[in-house]
Formats: structure tokens, sequence, C-alpha cells
């Protein structure tokens, strides 16, 4: 499977540099703490209408948390979400909830629902958040299969998939929503190798049509062409943030150059007992 | 009193009622058990720290207390006062001892069966719940949805045991005159003084019972079992990992022949 990097759309928003007063998403000065641990300390950032962002840094970060707290599936313990300028801190649950429809969350391990074929993984969420007919839901998933690929396998079920199948189930059933934004938590990091770039080439589909992204990833290779921006987290901080052109360059000395280069040192070096040290 | 015809034929047709009522003590209670369970169950899992606090106190009130006490309270401290109180004021007349019978074991297994569904609950990844919300499920959406459908499944082995420990406690609720098997099976062998034959009988009636329940309740697995996965996990199901390598062979080389798939 090639990937077509080069003819990735530009960003949408900027283009639209003129309208920039109210970004789409707005994390302002996030804070939360996980069993006593400061988790995310004081952290900010904002997404315009088509614009791509990677969040990278060491493990432990605070980058998933962040994405949750974005999504409120963790309430953050300080700071607030704005969607379209609407706050999320003081919303009622069933608000949330329409908060939650319209922002895309793609997990690490998938979660399908496992009961579920994959017609209807997607179709579910259809019918009962947004009420429409059985029929209508399901000709809806299945055009959503089809945009990742996987009519064929739209009756077999998660456990009958391969992983990198089951990503792309999941990302058809965010998309099915039709999300202002999505959030991928380390989309392609459970996936053996060989099963990485059929997700990738699924999101590459994605950032093509415009789709705004939050994305954590260590696939750095392939995300820098796609994305605007890069995003360092270290110790619940964010410590670098800036174009990627810029901030990957080894002449820059950046923080998030030292760790590129440490990533791509053990992905490339020959793995003996030896230099493992 | 000649409640029967002292020929043991009508004995027999006798007891045949009482494991009809039996059966309708198991039902009854298992279905309440499940009623009350499953919330609770939920509420352990996903609830706010009060709301568990209290379902612990019913559930360890209900598994602290062994069921023989627990049906003589209920009897004359709950359903006695009740049926009074009816009579006096309504002129209603209920089937006291089964009404105590069925709330008792029904409550008690409800604090059972909520352990089992907790464990259900639990052994599925959190991710499922958050997956849910994730797409605008409300919480209760997701727990309808997505959990339960999920739970129950993985919950049918235990509960079939839950079904066979329950039809065996059910004997004692002989004790408040209920005329189930084990009322009516001391009945005749206080009347034909037979002791074994008849104990032999209600022996035969619940084995029946256990092994009828058990093996519907297995059936009900295999019909609602997940293509794919064992309730068990993929383990025992080599043949489902088999699958997936089928499928792979199949995009590279269109033109293979399809390995059959296990049934």
């Amino acid at each position: 499977m090639s990937l077509e990097l080069n003819k990735v759309a530009p960003a949408v928003g900027a283009e639209s540099e003129t309208k920039r007063s109210q970004p789409l998403l707005e994390a302002n000065r996030i804070s939360k703490t996980l069993g006593g641990k400061l988790i995310l300390d004081d952290v900010s950032l904002s997404l315009d209408r088509g614009q791509r962002k990677i969040l990278i840094g060491p493990s432990g970060g605070g980058k998933s948390t962040l994405l949750k707290c974005i999504h409120f599936l963790n309430p953050p313990d300080k700071g607030d979400v704005f969607l379209d300028g609407k706050s999320a801190k003081d919303m009622s649950q069933s608000n949330i909830s329409a908060f939650r429809q319209e922002i895309g969350m793609i997990f690490q391990d998938f979660n399908l629902f496992d009961h579920l074929t994959a017609k209807d993984n997607v179709a579910i969420a259809l019918r009962k958040v947004k009420k429409q007919p059985k029929a209508a839901a399901r000709a809806r998933a299945m055009e959503e299969l089809d945009k990742v690929g996987l009519s064929d396998k739209a009756e077999l079920y998660p456990a009958q998939l391969s992983g990198g199948q089951k990503q792309r189930v999941s990302i058809a059933r965010a998309m099915a929503m039709e999300p202002k934004l999505m959030l991928l938590d380390e989309p392609t990091s459970a996936l053996d190798p060989e099963l990485i770039g059929e997700v990738l080439q699924v999101i590459a589909d994605l950032a093509q049509g415009g789709m705004t992204m939050l994305m954590v990833t260590h696939q750095l290779d392939f995300v820098k062409h796609l994305t605007d921006e890069i995003i360092f987290m270290e110790n619940g901080r964010i410590v670098e943030q800036g174009n990627p052109g810029v901030l990957l360059d080894a002449q820059s000395n950046s923080r998030t150059s030292l760790f590129c280069a440490k990533l791509t040192q053990l992905s490339s070096k020959k793995w003996t007992p030896g230099n493992f040290m | 009193m000649s409640i029967f015809d002292s020929s043991l034929i009508s004995a027999a047709f006798w007891i045949a009622k009482g494991t009809g009522l039996t059966v309708a003590l198991i039902v009854g209670a298992m279905f309440l058990g499940l009623i009350v369970g499953l919330p609770m169950a939920a509420i352990q899992v996903y609830g706010p720290r009060w709301a568990r606090f209290l379902v612990m106190v019913y559930v360890w009130f209900f598994r602290g207390i062994p069921i023989l006490v627990l049906l003589f309270l209920f009897y004359f401290g709950v359903f006695s006062p009740l049926e009074a109180w009816l009579t006096k004021f309504f002129g209603v007349r209920i089937n006291l001892p089964f009404l105590a019978s069925v709330t008792t074991l029904g409550l008690a297994s409800g604090a059972y069966q909520s352990q089992i569904f907790r464990g259900a609950m639990l052994s599925l990844h959190m991710g499922q719940y958050e997956a849910a919300l994730s797409l605008g499920f409300t919480r209760l959406g997701a727990l309808v949805n997505i959990i339960l459908p999920q739970a129950l499944r993985i919950a049918i082995p235990a509960w079939a045991n839950e079904y066979s420990i329950l039809l065996k406690d059910s004997a004692i609720a002989y004790v408040l005159g209920t005329l189930e098997i084990m009322s009516r099976i001391k009945l005749m062998v206080a009347t034909f003084h037979m002791h074994v034959p008849f104990y032999i009988l209600a022996g035969f009636i619940y084995y029946f019972l256990t092994w009828l329940g058990i093996k519907a309740l297995k059936k009900l697995e295999a019909k609602t079992r997940i293509p794919g996965l064992g309730s068990d996990g993929d383990a025992h199901f080599p043949e489902a990992n088999e699958e997936i390598g089928t499928d792979e062979r199949l995009e590279e080389n269109p033109n293979a022949k399809p390995v059959p798939k296990p049934a």
C-alpha cells in the first residue's frame, strides 16, 4: 500500500487567516490530578478549523490524559474546553453528551463494541444517539465502511477482524457521527508493523478531506507531512510547540528534535544485547 | 384432613402441583433478583460513592444472614403485618407463605446476582464504556446499549450456577408452609410413613429441575455467543484467530480458495 503523502491538501485553517477570531477548539489552562499525581499542569492549546496538530513526548507526559480531558471523558480539575466558543465546563449531562458527539475519538486499543458486527458498530450510535431509523443508519454505516475500504467486512464481528481492520472500523464509527474534529490517541501503536500502513492511509485520507485533528503519535516520519504544528509534552506541560520543519531540524537542538532523533536511532539500530544498554 | 386421596397416584399428582409451585417460586425469585441485582451492579461499577455504600450495605445484609433466618424475619416482620393490614382495610387476602418466600429468596438472590453482574461488567474493558460516551451516548444509554448486552452474555454461566443454588435453597421455604415440593413431600412422608422413597423422589425432582434449567441456559449461552469470541476468551477458540489469517491471504490473492470457516 503506497502512501501518497504529497497530495495532502493544504490545511483549510491556513486559507481563512482573516477569521481567526475564534478557534474551533480551545483548551484553556487545563490541570488534572490522578491518583494524587499531577498529570496535567496548566495546559492550553487551540485548534482552528482544518488545522492538524501532533502531540508527542515521552510516555507518562500527559498526552492521552489531555485528549480525555478535552473530550470530557475525564473532566479536567481546573480549566475549561471551548468548542466553537461554547464552554464545556458547566454543561449538564445531556449537553456534555451532545458536546462529545461533535468530537470524534480514536483509541489506541480500538474499543470496538465486541457484540456488534462492523456495520452495527458504526450504525449503533446513529440509531440510538442520533435516532436515525435502522435502515438509514445501516446504509450510512456501509458508506463509512466503504470509505475505509471495509465494505466487504461489514458482517464480521470485531474478534474476526485484524487490528488494522478494527482501527479502520473505529475511524468509520467516529466519522459517521460527522464530528467537527477528531482526537486520535496513538491510533497505530497497538498494531503489528505491517498493519500500520493501512490505518495511516485512512488517516491521510481524513487529512486530505480537511478534517481538523489532534493526534498523539510517534509515527513522525509519516505525520510530519500532514501536520501544521508539533506540540511536545513532558511532565504534564507543553515544553515546545511549533512548525514541524523548525522543531524537527536536527540543527535546532530543540527538545523535540532530540526526542525524535532518539526514536529514529532506536528504530534503525540493530537490536543486539550489547547496544541495547 | 383429606387434601388428597390416599392413593399413591393422586399423591404423585399432588407433588407434581408442588413442583409447579417450586418452578413459579424460582422463576419469580430469579426475576426479582435480576431486577434488583442489575441496577445494583451498575451502581457498584459506575455509580457515585454514596450509592455504592448503600449497595454494599444491602449486599452484606443478605450475604451475612442465613436464608432460614431471613425467611422468618420477612414473614413475621413484614408480610404478616402487611397481610393483617390488607385484610383489615381492603379485605384482600394474599398467599402469604408464597409471597414471603418469593420476596425473601428474590431479594437475597439479588444480592448474589449483583455480584455476578458486577464481575461481568468489570471484566469488560472500561474502554467500551468510554467509547460509547465518546460517541455521544448518555451514561444510561451506554449502559443499556453497550455494557448490558455484553455483560449479560458473560454472566450466563454464573447465572446458571445461581439458578441451581436458588432452586435448592427454595426447599427451605417449606418452613413457612409454602406448598412447594419439600412441604408436600413431608406431608406424604407423614401420611404414608415411607421416608426413603419419598425423599428419593424429592431428590430426583430437584435433580431434574437443575438439569433442565442448566441445559436451557447452556442453550441460551450458545445462541447468544459472539462469533470469534469464546465466552471465556479467545484461547479456547484458535479457529477464530485462524480466520483472520484466511482473510488476509484472500486480500493478497483474490483467486485463492477461501478456507471453509469452522462451524
